[in-house]
């Protein structure tokens, strides 16, 4: 235990026993003594913590190790529904907790935040994902206590949840003195649907289609990400052409919808003409999946076992052409963008994602990359078809809202020709398997346009879903953006949040 | 950047026909616009879209109305930021619990004459979550709904189509409420 040079692996193998029917990581089972250890130990270590949930009365941490690249699960069963915080150690735990307690009843002690997150007092249960799920009793969704704030001449401004543009719902706070942010504090929850509790007791094959509603904007990733942890938890394996056509949908949907930011970002910087030129070619990459998928978004095209629909022929060669021809009016887009003195002056040195933060957060996707730091899960831990495809996500490291737009731009470029290369090397074959009714657990990380979502589900003997639970990028995101904003106007409020785009739903669930 | 100028003032606009309005939206909003509504409304119509919990899909849609291929303005159609400018509200989503007191809030500070649509398969129906403990369903179960526009979500032209039908309700184009 002391041996701060031990793995994540090792570690955890010392804490407690390794559950047999956990694939593709281990997970370990702790008792209380243990996970403080484990809490002492993440005080020396750097594993970022992935994603904090609940299953019935036990609740389950999933935590990586860079150095190892090691992916690993550690779990306690609360019996008395209590289970020592994680949040000191570390912080992207907190709102997870606060999540934790009002959806499955089960308290994080000693946590320095103890309101409510998802629950505004409206549901109709409480703890509605506990075994013992009662009538809620009612209480008004105004009473919240915001952070204090202390000092001369502060005003508060207030926003949201409805807000002025055709964007999601979700309320933010700002402390300002004169012009300039001192604070913001986000309130969300909104969107709660109860996802998670309308996937249970369905069979994958149907709550898949949940899934691919968790986050409309990632539908291909996040039924993606279900999948893969439910064919890990029955021990099987998509056949290889799905594989290639998964890729291929997961591709054009980071292409669509960082066309549809990068453009976002222009127009909230006063610049409206790039984002009527990015929507066009948006709109191109949609109706061309339509064509192919029977989607514009592609929706319930994956499913556990494989897709639903195989990639013909003729969509293939049409993919062909629309991507040649994306590039070129793109290119001229990004030239239009780097020079632009009058967008690089909003964009440069606007929204820093501040180094300390970032370290404690270790912020997944665009988010991350564009700030020196964060993983992509196509590489690391990697999934077929991306083993075979030997690529290098792209870095920047500035953290403001002008190298998130240039890590976009990169991507968009890096996926077209991911498509190109998988259109000429994909496979023939089957494109669904059978998924067996068995049970199991599986864990599954997979790299949406956002960033990493983690999917865990647990199947039950019948094949059915007993839990799934989907940790969307933007958990990890949204806490990021109240610091990026630190010390900004308010005016550059909107810009810096598009050049998040963090999901509300996918947050919500 | 002039170059780019040269070309768009060159080349032909991608802007597509408009699509004729729905026939079934027509058929939805036959003898449900009085006479009032026909007065004050028609030229024009000036949405607020409000998110009721919807998983963003619907939102995607709702915003490629205003790209240059629909060019949802030409048709006097737009979007706008405050209710009190709004004649129309569309609203997606299963009505999240959560957000049914903003939406109750918003709707009521719109002036009446007012239209509701419900947009997509969970405003009209609840979809794939009525029935939740977070959800209140469709649309209708708390507020009166003018015209539904099914999908999941609804495609651009979709969405097009019944807004063309509630602009024709709107300007007499069809029997007013008796
Ligand atoms: S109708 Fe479909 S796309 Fe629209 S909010 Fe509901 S699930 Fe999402």
């Amino acid at each position: 235990m002391s041996d701060s040079r031990a793995t994540l692996h090792a570690v955890l193998a010392g804490l407690g026993q390794a559950v047999p029917s956990h694939l593709p990581w281990p997970r370990h089972v702790l008792d209380r003594a243990s996970w403080r250890q484990l809490i002492d130990a993440l005080g020396h270590r750097r594993w970022p913590l992935l994603g904090l949930w609940a299953d019935g009365s036990t609740v389950h941490a999933a935590l990586e190790d860079h150095s190892a690249a090691a992916f690993a699960v550690a779990s306690l069963d609360t019996e008395d529904g209590t289970y020592p915080s994680l949040a000191a150690a570390r912080p992207a735990a907190l709102r997870l907790e606060r999540a934790v307690r009002d959806l499955a009843g089960l308290n994080a002690v000693g946590t320095p935040d103890d309101r409510p997150w998802l629950d505004h007092g409206q549901w109709r249960l409480a703890a509605p994902l506990a075994a013992d799920a009662r009538p809620a009793t009612p209480r008004p969704a105004t009473d919240y206590r915001f952070l204090p704030v202390e000092g001369e001449g502060l005003h508060q401004v207030p926003v949201g949840p409805v807000h002025a543009g055709i964007i999601e719902p979700g309320h933010f706070r700002f402390h300002a003195n004169g012009e300039t942010i001192v604070r913001l504090e986000a309130r969300l929850g909104y969107t709660h649907k109860g996802t998670e509790a309308l996937m249970r007791g369905k069979p994958p094959a149907e709550a898949v289609r949940l899934a691919g509603r968790i986050s409309g904007d990632s539908t291909v990733a996040h039924a993606l990400a279900f999948s893969r942890a439910v064919e890990a938890a029955a021990g099987i394996e998509a056949p290889a052409r799905a594989h290639w056509v998964r890729a291929t949908m997961a591709e054009w949907e980071r292409i669509a919808n960082h066309l549809g930011d990068i453009g976002g970002i222009c127009n909230d910087a006063a610049f409206p003409y790039l984002q009527a030129q990015c929507t066009v070619l948006r709109e191109k990459v949609l109706q061309a999946c339509a064509k192919a998928f029977g989607h514009r978004l592609m929706m319930d095209a994956v499913v556990p076992g494989g897709v639903a629909v195989d990639l013909a022929p003729e969509q293939a060669a049409a993919f062909a052409g629309l991507a040649a021809d994306l590039l070129p009016p793109f290119e001229a887009l990004c030239r239009v963008y780097e020079t632009k003195g009058s967008l690089l002056d909003r964009t440069v040195a606007t929204g820093i994602t501040p180094r300390a933060e970032i370290e404690r957060f270790w912020p997944p996707g665009p988010i991350g990359r564009a700030a020196g730091a964060g993983r992509d899960a196509r590489l690391a831990p990697g999934y077929p078809p991306y083993d075979e495809l030997n690529f290098a996500a792209p870095r920047l490291t500035a953290g403001d809202v002008d190298a998130r737009v240039r890590l976009r731009m990169e991507e968009v470029r890096h996926s077209v020709r991911l498509i190109q290369r998988m259109l000429v090397a994909m496979p023939d074959g089957p494109t669904r398997a059978e998924v067996p009714p068995v049970a199991g657990e599986g864990l599954a990380l997979v790299e949406a346009f956002r960033g990493e979502i983690l999917g865990w589900a647990r199947l039950a003997p019948d094949g059915t879903v007993a839990r799934y639970h989907a940790r969307d990028a933007s958990w990890l995101q949204w806490p990021l953006l109240e610091t990026a904003v630190y010390d900004n106007i308010v005016a550059d409020f909107p810009l810096c949040n598009k050049s998040f785009n963090c999901s509300y739903s996918g947050h919500d669930l | 950047m002039l170059k780019q100028i040269t070309r768009a003032l060159l080349s032909r606009p991608v802007t597509i026909d408009g699509p004729a309005a729905g026939d079934a939206a027509l058929k939805e909003l036959a003898g449900k616009v009085d006479a009032l509504a026909q007065k004050r409304l028609g030229r024009s119509l000036a949405i607020r879209a409000i998110d009721a919990g919807s998983c963003n899909g619907c939102e995607l849609e709702i915003h490629a109305l205003n790209n240059p291929i629909y060019d949802l303005e030409r048709f006097g159609i737009r979007f706008v930021a405050s209710p009190r400018h709004a004649d129309v509200l569309l609203v997606t989503g299963p009505v999240s619990l959560n957000m049914q007191e903003a939406l109750l809030r918003t709707i009521a500070a719109t002036p009446a004459p007012r239209f509701v649509v419900a947009a997509g398969d969970c405003a009209c129906t609840g979809g794939l979550f009525a029935g939740s403990y977070a959800c209140a369903g469709a649309l209708e179960s708390i507020v009166p709904v003018d015209l539904r526009i099914a999908g999941c979500p609804p495609t651009p032209l979709q969405l097009l189509e019944g807004l063309l039908a509630l602009l024709a309700a709107s300007a007499g184009k069809m029997p007013a409420r008796p």
